[in-house]
């Protein structure tokens, strides 16, 4: 089974009062995407691919996504086909 | 007014964490295990699946592999289950200041003062109990009741990801059925003596005579009472309180299986020196020496002894280990693992009895000798000064005690 879980390059913004919050992201296949906006940022759990971090649900190219910060380290989900 | 006091206990903690970060073993029996290189092999954790096939805490990993040839076995990761540990405590926090965490998978909370805001214990519980699925995706029992030791019952009657109420309206129902050994503090030994007295649930514990049980087991038999009649007041400490120190011990498992006195001399050797020199560097002198012993059948026992004068001397707590296990072992097994422990601390400095057939100019000499050893230790490294005792057998003495021993839970009493 391929690994679900994608360790990704994330470009971070600190506010002032700092807050953090993801502005790019690189995916495994080195393309860059823009995070367009932030829906939510609470703590979760990923079941499926395997971890849990603080998820941004975050929208990209008009879709809905969730990106996660696992203590040190970003990671997103693998969409299966 | 009654306290509400919730006991959340992490199901197979270990286990869960792992088997969050492994979503290809979804349906396998998976256990966490020791090292089997180092000899730590044995199972820590096993999920649900494991332990229905058999497997459990403690098992040699042969053993579990033959019990259940397509286990699934992951080594440790710690410092992630006390990554975890903290993000739970984080959830607690949320909901009550008092939080007492007992080990790294259990904690109480005292929510008395919380519920006009968050609703009473069942509704806290639940949303503990959804959040820390959501949030950590793993699973935790709790028990609710008005004492510490009832709610530790509660969180252990369903499991996994259960909760259970314990009120003065049921727990003669459900919890006086339970057998006496799910109460806190009734080990093998105990449940030995009150099943030889009829005795085998926490109800006939409970009705039994209090002065019968203190001749029985001494004070525990009174403690046991009242833990069984639900009259524990003991409250729930606030969180980040730490006990002072209470004990120092270390304890190992040895390269290879221990077989005579001279084996077993230059483990305690390594383990009073490092129990010496953490009592040093903390300044305080300790009252009683006690060693522990597990055999290679893993059965295990402890023994201790009152000193006559307080001490921070290697050599006088190496005695008293020594003279600990010539009295009290019979050479039935091999060894696997031994720990040396000194307790009732006092401050190094209290003035004592000076004794008129001790050598007190030795005693000063061997502490100076001490202290001479810990400050070329600290500066050149452990192994730069040994005592050439050790030299003996270099497997054995080349354990660093001091820099590898651990941290164990603080007890129920938390010295009080």
């Amino acid at each position: 089974m391929e690994n679900a879980k994608v360790y990704v390059d994330v470009l971070v913004n600190f506010d002032n009062d700092g807050t953090m919050s993801p502005v790019d992201f690189i995916w495994e296949d080195g393309e860059k995407y823009h995070v367009d906006r932030i829906f939510a940022r609470e703590r979760c759990a990923s079941r499926k691919a395997g971890g849990t971090g603080i998820c941004y649900t975050i929208m990209v190219n008009g879709k809905e996504s969730h990106l996660y910060y696992e203590f040190d380290k970003w990671f997103m989900e693998r969409r299966c086909s | 007014m009654e306290r509400i006091i919730l006991h959340s206990d992490a199901n197979c903690f270990y286990a869960s964490v792992e088997m969050l970060y492994h979503p290809e073993y979804a349906g396998c029996p998976l256990a966490v295990g020791g090292d089997p290189e180092a000899r730590h092999g044995i199972i820590l954790t096993a999920n649900y699946i494991a332990k229905k096939k058999g497997i459990k805490t403690g098992q040699a990993l042969w053993q579990a592999k033959m019990a259940c040839p397509d286990l699934v076995i992951v080594p440790p990761r710690m410092d992630l289950y006390l990554k975890f540990s903290s993000m739970l405590r984080e959830i607690y926090g949320e909901y009550t200041n008092l939080v007492e965490p007992y080990g790294c998978d259990e904690a109480w909370l005292d929510v008395t003062d919380s519920t006009v805001l968050k609703g009473g214990g069942r509704k806290i519980a639940e949303e503990i109990s959804r959040r820390v699925k959501r949030e950590l995706g793993i699973t935790v029992s709790i028990g609710i009741s008005w004492n510490k030791i009832f709610a530790k019952l509660g969180s252990d009657y369903k499991k996994p990801d259960g909760i259970t109420a314990f009120t003065k309206e049921n727990y003669k129902e459900l919890l006086w059925r339970l057998p006496a050994a799910d109460l806190l503090y009734v080990g093998r030994s105990t449940r030995n003596t009150l099943n030889c007295y009829g005795i085998k649930t926490i109800g006939e514990l409970a009705l039994s005579d209090p002065k019968f049980l203190e001749r029985l087991l001494g004070k525990m038999g009174l403690v046991l009472y009242t833990f069984a009649n639900g009259w524990d007041e003991s409250s729930v400490s606030p969180q980040g309180y730490e006990a002072p120190v209470k004990s120092i011990g270390n304890s190992t498992t040895t390269p290879r299986d221990l077989e005579n006195n001279l084996d077993v001399q230059i483990v305690l050797m390594a383990l009073a020196e490092s129990v010496a020199a953490r009592l040093r560097k903390h300044g305080f002198k300790c009252k009683v020496v006690s060693i522990s012993i597990r055999d290679n059948g893993l059965y295990s026992f402890s023994r201790q002894k009152k000193l006559e004068r307080p001490t921070d001397i290697t050599n006088e707590i190496m005695k008293a280990a020594n003279e600990l296990f010539q009295e009290h072992y019979n050479w039935q097994h091999p060894i696997r693992s031994l720990g040396v422990r000194v307790e009732s601390l006092v401050l190094s400095d209290i003035p004592i009895q000076l004794d008129l057939f001790v050598s007190e100019e030795q005693r000063e000499k061997q502490e100076k000798m001490d202290q001479a050893v810990d400050e070329i230790r600290r500066q050149f490294g452990y192994f730069s000064v040994q005592k050439a005792f050790m030299y003996q057998d270099k497997a054995l003495a080349s354990l660093d005690a001091q820099s590898s021993h651990t941290v164990h839970p603080i007890g129920y009493f938390n010295g009080r």
